[in-house]
């Protein structure tokens, strides 16, 4: 590991905000030697909870985030903070809005806010997601929150990942149940009812209710439904005691540690596996050439990946030294 | 397989209360393939540079029509150095008359954009301020 690593490492543990927010950038930038940095500093964190806050754009998820950190640091806590916003998939560029909405965090020595962008697909938001969480936790975070829109697979799996997760909903948005996805419902260890002081947050209330009577799923305990105006702080003192109490009993998370590891592992396995499959293919040029030929249609897909597969099948037993060969 | 992007932090300190120019750069920024940080109306040069540091962007730049630019931006050029951020390139827009140019270089302030500048030349003066900032960052 190169020596500016190790410094930066050096300065995170010594305090450094200039030394984190760095090591952030470059470990999400997948730096070379982000991964030998990683493995330094993953001993360092495991004391931090992480709390996932889902919903659908517009439900107030950046303002609950904000009340809810100002709650934990009044408790003593100190918070990290991770706003996720998607990435143009057409310029690459992103719009991070969410400080806008934090502003009684902006002064608070004990918050620590980083916006992250989704950037591309093969960036892996879930697995960059999780490294920055281990940072700030590495860092003296007890919380880590992680704000992310719930649309689309890869912000699903970020929140997934959390100790606990809140699902915002708000009235006034067709059939708010209807609204949520498939897979977020499921998720979901508090709903908070947002905005409740606006029309229709009743019934939002009773359908989320309602929702849960049906919910044939016994092993998991029922998820409480709380009602916040978050940008009257009404309602966030008790959302804040509701997740410690939660994440104190939190029986259903012990079976689910597991799976996370497992998914982390095999996660991080295929990204770095990706990436050197896809430099490969494009150094030595096949990838192009394979573009032409089903362009012009002489080829197929799935004869020349099924030829590739082989191809990198016989490298690697090559490389390999207790090999056949 | 590392995917570098310029960060940009776009920010309003002081008092007033308009910001349809800073979000017309910021969604311009945005277009040409920047992580654009837009932090709101009303920011002290406290929580600018909290922002600057812990967003860990390339560039800061400040839009003030308050007739403080002075002031403000000297405090957020002075913060940045404070915490060994001097390298972040600090970009002032706004209403600046032409003899206070001179003092904002001085302050620190790489390019000042005064109106009718176009966002094209925002987004090629930053390309060519990170740029030139990078090589030190790329021979660690």
């Amino acid at each position: 590991m190169n020596a500016d690593w190790i410094d930066l490492i050096e300065k995170m543990r010594q305090g450094s905000v200039r030394a984190l927010s760095r090591l952030v950038s470059r470990v999400e930038n997948r730096d070379p030697g982000w991964m030998e940095a990683m493995q330094q500093i993953y001993p360092l964190s495991g004391q931090a909870r992480l709390i996932g806050i889902t919903g659908s754009p517009g439900a107030g998820k950046s303002t609950l985030t904000n009340g809810m950190a100002r709650e934990l640091v009044s408790k003593g806590f100190k918070v990290g903070i991770i706003a996720v916003d998607p990435s143009s998939p057409f310029s690459g560029g992103s719009l991070l809005g969410d400080r806008v909405r934090m502003k009684d965090l902006w002064d608070l020595d004990e918050v620590f806010i980083r916006s992250m962008a989704t950037r591309g697909a093969l960036g892996g938001l879930n697995q960059s997601a999780r490294d920055v969480a281990n940072l700030l936790d590495a860092f003296g975070k007890d919380f880590v929150l992680i704000e992310t829109v719930g649309v689309g697979q890869d912000e699903v799996e970020v929140v997934r990942a959390a100790d606990l997760v809140l699902v915002v909903c708000v009235p006034g948005q067709g059939d708010g149940v209807q609204a949520l996805k498939a897979g977020i419902m499921e998720i979901a260890d508090i709903f908070v009812v947002n905005k409740a002081d606006r029309e229709g947050a009743e019934e939002l209330f009773l359908d989320i209710q309602s929702m849960l009577d049906m919910d044939s799923n016994q092993d998991k305990p029922r998820p409480p439904v709380l009602r916040t105006t978050a940008n009257q702080n009404q309602g966030l003192p008790e959302l804040v005691v509701s997740v410690l109490d939660l994440l104190k009993s939190s029986r259903h998370r012990q079976a689910w540690k597991k799976i996370r590891i497992r998914e982390e592992l095999i996660g991080l396995l295929e990204k770095q596996l990706t990436g050197w499959i896809k430099d490969q293919w494009e150094k030595d040029g096949d990838l192009e050439k394979a573009v032409r030929q089903i362009e012009r249609r002489e080829r197929d897909p799935y004869s020349i990946v099924r030829e590739r597969l082989d191809h990198l099948m016989q490298n690697m037993r090559k490389d390999d030294p207790s090999g056949k060969r | 397989m590392t995917e570098k992007k310029i960060r940009v932090l776009v920010a309003k300190p002081g008092l007033d209360g308009h910001d349809r120019g800073a979000k017309v750069i910021a969604y311009s920024l945005r277009d040409a393939g920047f992580e654009v940080i837009y932090s709101g109306l009303r920011q002290t040069t406290d929580s600018i540079i909290r922002a600057a540091i812990q967003e860990d962007v390339d560039v800061v730049g400040l839009s003030i029509l308050s007739g403080a630019h002075l002031t403000l931006t000297r405090r957020v050029a002075e913060g940045l150095k404070a915490q060994g951020a001097d390298e972040v390139v600090l970009l002032v827009g706004g209403v600046i008359p032409d003899e206070d140019i001179p003092t904002l270089r001085e302050i620190g302030v790489k390019e000042i954009f005064t109106s009718g500048t176009s966002v094209n030349q925002v987004v090629e003066s930053i390309k060519k301020h990170v740029h030139h900032n990078s090589p030190k960052e790329a021979g660690q």
